[in-house]
């Protein structure tokens, strides 16, 4: 894809993505999420709200969970960012993709790069994730088909732990 | 309702059938080519076989995340008798003539094609038998057919499917009406879990959703509309924008006052998404804001509770003599309910890329509605409906909200303005104040009951939306509305407040409002008549019978079903938390459900669980994807009473993003646990009937913990403190 020139607004960035370099021409503001959708052609990070509150967009960056559509590509620097796209290249990445696939989690798999990227995060700092562990690292991350038990039982499979959900006392 | 089945699938079933004739009217061709190239042969429209006994069947409605991919290409394999593994899927173009009804919506792709469907299947299989019976010259009566190859059962002698392929696509077609489907018992598909079909590409971030696609050439295209519905641009600065950086050209479009056809705004044009987004910063409209700049929320409530006192401008049932036993009445009760408006809200911003060149559009959508889509279309831009290719997209969430085609006649018309091919992508913002919005709804009850309790009178005047005596779009009741054929003296009624708002089908249309009003006002009679809220209702149902569509016998059961995986009566819920029932006949699905929820400290109400009961007929057809729609239907509801209201100011929507419209986050997700009751009757639909009750249970669950009656959605905390 050949580079887009902005009539002298775009800056030459090298950026780290999945593991190599690459240069972009992007205004100095151009979110994260879209030097990567439309400028790299690397359309799995979606475009939820633009602004931090559902989650859509979230990549690594150097292993920790970051919204990429209210990142700046100028302050990503020589940070090392992971996507959706090579995420199967972690073990905890590969890992929480097969558990996906195992639980039937998709139903419409808008929300589910930026979930997968949040549970790869997640227990890749936190191999045996506890139920509010589950809480707090997800609650970033809308699922509007509401997939939540799923996710949380995928999560638990991944993290090879029983996915029963230990808040349902009442059994 | 087995009537009901029969006409659908005799209506479908001209449709498919006539697609059937056209493939099969072409064997010869279809063999030219299969043995020119050695592709695959077709059985019909739905079903190739390549010549290795590969399997591709073609589903044919639109993906919003119902699994309709997954589910309904399971309904002709199992009938053709082929290995899942072997088969792979297509999405089919939209084409009405070949596939018949092309729609995702009103839960009805499982009780339009359950019958249908098979007998694709069937014909598929009966063909292939003939072919194998033709080859061994033998009576088609002595063959069988066994995942993927036919047998002659006397000889055991067996042919693959792949061999046969080319020669049954040359053998007529048998007669739909009449191919033989398999007894249930020996299913070996359907009723066992299949995964989503695309879960594999959607969990490693494959380019499947409409926001996603790329065409050569193309540009990108933001359009900026009236904030007031309805108003029209008259003048923008239009050469400052088209002087910002990416931006190749902006112009005003005319469009119309049609809420769901092409409306006026600022079309802008140019290389890159995010610079258009940044160049509408800067954008100056003069907008002519036409007649409904004055109109908000306080202003509709106002005049709800006007209206309310006068008599209903239409009498929807009356039954009795609701005022004569009021009067008489040993208790009676009043209450007044509302619900806001909604926003669809799919995570996906609506979005289509159109290419208009030589008097001819293709366009890629995420719709559930493409046909539709195509009408607006075709009008719009003065074409034909046979000029308009629709590629069906996968949707990042429908909900209702893509049965509407606005954005699809928007880059339609840009793209031809434009001279490019046109992806246009809607913001947060534009998305949440340019839906078509769940109506709200002001409800005034009454009830009157006799000395033991029992509900004598029932009155409900509903103040909705519309004009002239016709609702707004999903703003209706009708005559149907329990308890309306169980009361001896009842009357529903409706006035109508003229409304400048686009309204439509939001999952669960009309029933998601209603059952929350109805079923709590209900839960309000139990408790006057000191009797246990499931039980009343349970008395209320009464004899097991037929009341219309409705059966009462299969709603007593899964109230009965869910009491009892509940727990229902024999726990004892600890200080501030309580439970809660509700029922609700939406889509030809029975649900019931109980919630169990708790108010803690600082007022904060934890959801800890629901019980679904469902009664979706004989056949779960793929048991995950059925657990995760009602899961989800579930979650969708309470999501809805916990945090969400579209609020109107000066004819504006007040929200803007998901910090001030909230949907339901994992932290707030209950345990869900799901029962289906199998009966007797033809499979239906789970999009979204289990979405109903689930408003009302957790209402009727916080009046039981607190005794703080809900009347009112989302759920105001403070009523708590």
């Amino acid at each position: 894809m050949p580079a887009v020139h902005f009539r002298g607004l775009a800056v030459r960035y090298t950026i780290q993505i999945n593991g190599k370099a690459r240069e972009v021409d992007a205004d100095p503001q151009m979110p994260l999420l879209w030097v990567l959708r439309d400028l790299l052609d690397m359309k799995g990070t979606k475009f939820g709200c633009g602004k931090s509150f559902c989650g859509a967009c979230t990549v690594h960056l150097n292993g920790a969970p970051a919204r990429s559509c209210v990142m700046p590509i100028s302050m990503v620097g020589t940070s090392s960012i992971t996507t959706i796209e090579a995420i199967a290249g972690t073990p905890t990445g590969r890992a929480v993709q097969n558990a996906w696939l195992a639980v039937d989690v998709v139903q419409c798999g808008y929300c589910q790069a930026g979930q997968i990227m949040s549970a790869s995060a997640l227990l890749a700092r936190n191999p045996k994730p506890r139920d509010t562990d589950i809480d707090k690292a997800m609650s970033g991350n809308i699922c509007r088909c509401a997939t939540y038990s799923r996710i949380r039982a995928a999560i638990k499979q991944a993290a090879g732990m029983p996915s029963a959900d230990s808040r349902d006392t009442l059994v | 309702m087995k009537d009901e089945s029969r006409r659908a699938f005799l209506r479908a079933g001209v449709a498919v059938g006539g697609g059937l004739l056209l493939e099969f009217s072409l064997p010869a061709v279809l063999n030219a080519r299969a043995n020119a190239s050695g592709s695959p042969s077709t059985l019909n429209a739905f079903v190739q076989i390549s010549n290795d006994g590969a399997v591709t069947i073609v589903s044919k409605n639109p993906e919003i995340g119902q699994g309709i991919k997954t589910m309904l290409p399971m309904l002709i394999a199992e009938e053709l008798d082929v290995n899942w593994a072997d088969v792979h899927i297509e999405q089919a173009l939209s084409d009405p003539n070949k596939y018949g009804v092309q729609f995702a919506g009103g839960s009805r792709a499982t009780p339009l094609n359950w019958e249908a469907l098979r007998r694709v299947g069937a014909a598929g299989r009966q063909m292939l038998m003939s072919a194998a019976a033709q080859s061994w010259s033998v009576p088609v009566a002595d063959c069988e057919t066994a995942s993927g190859k036919v047998v002659h059962v006397p000889t055991k002698r067996s042919l693959s499917y792949g061999h046969l392929a080319s020669k049954a696509a040359t053998l007529p077609t048998p007669d739909l009406a009449q191919v033989p489907l398999k007894d249930p018992k020996n299913f070996k598909i359907i009723g066992k879990s299949h995964p989503g079909v695309d879960s594999p590409l959607v969990v490693a971030g494959k380019p499947l959703f409409g926001i996603d696609v790329t065409v050569p050439g193309m540009l990108h295209a933001v359009f900026v509309k009236s904030p007031v519905f309805g108003g029209t641009a008259l003048n923008a600065n239009l050469d400052v924008i088209k002087s910002q950086p990416g931006v190749r050209d902006a112009f005003i479009v005319g469009g119309g006052p049609v809420f769901n056809g092409l409306v006026s705004g600022v079309a802008i044009v140019g290389t890159n998404w995010w610079l258009l987004d940044k160049a509408r910063e800067s954008l100056e409209v003069t907008w002519d804001e036409g007649a409904t700049a004055t109109q908000s929320t306080e202003a509709f409530a106002k005049q709800a509770v006007q209206l309310s006192g006068q008599a209903p401008a239409t009498k929807v049932i009356s039954e009795g003599d609701v005022t004569a036993a009021l009067g008489t009445s040993a208790r009676r009760l009043e209450a007044a309910y509302s619900y806001p408006f909604l926003s669809h809200a799919t995570l996906e911003p609506q979005n289509c890329t159109a290419h208009f060149h030589d008097g001819k559009v293709e366009i890629w959508a995420p719709t559930q509605n493409p046909d539709a889509g195509r009408k607006i279309v075709a009008k719009t831009l003065g074409l034909n409906d046979a000029d308009i290719t629709i590629h069906m997209i996968r949707c990042g969430g429908g909900f209702g909200r893509r049965l509407m085609n606005d954005y699809m006649v928007e880059a339609a018309w840009i793209s031809k303005q434009a001279g490019a091919p046109v992806k246009l992508l809607w913001n947060r913002q534009d998305d949440m104040q340019h839906d078509f919005y769940r109506p709200a709804g002001f409800h005034f009850f009454k009830a009157g009951l006799d000395a033991t309790g029992k509900l004598q009178a029932f009155s409900d005047h509903f103040v909705s939306f519309g004009e002239n005596g016709k609702a707004a779009p999903s703003a209706d009741m009708n005559a149907n509305e329990f308890p309306a054929k169980f009361v001896p003296h009842l009357e529903l009624g409706i006035s109508l407040m003229p409304l400048g708002v686009p309204t439509g089908p939001l999952r669960a249309p009309g029933s998601n409002g209603l059952a929350f009003v109805f079923q709590s006002f209900v839960d309000e009679i139990a408790h006057a008549a000191s009797t246990d809220p499931l039980q009343y209702r349970i008395d209320l149902l009464g004899e097991r019978r037929q009341v219309g569509a409705f059966d009462t016998g299969r709603m007593i059961d899964v109230l009965a079903l869910v009491r009892e995986k509940s727990g229902w009566g024999k726990r004892t819920p600890p200080k501030g938390s309580g439970m809660g029932v509700a029922f609700y006949y939406s889509h030809l699905g029975y649900f019931a459900e109980v919630v169990h929820a708790t108010v803690g400290a600082g007022a904060k109400i934890t959801v800890d669980k629901v019980w679904v009961a469902g009664d979706v007929g004989s056949q779960i057809i793929n048991p995950t994807g059925a657990e995760n729609q009602v899961q989800g239907a579930a979650l969708d509801g309470i999501g809805e009473a916990l945090g969400q209201a579209i609020t109107l100011k000066d004819g504006r929507v007040v929200q803007s993003n998901f910090n001030d419209f909230l949907l339901l986050r994992m932290n707030q997700a209950p345990p869900v646990e799901v029962h289906f009751l199998k009966t007797d009757h033809p499979p239906t639909g789970l999009g979204e009937p289990a979405l109903p009750p689930v408003i009302p249970a957790l209402c009727n669950a916080l009046f039981a913990a607190t005794g703080v009656r809900i009347r009112s959605l989302p759920i105001d905390t403070k009523l708590f403190a």
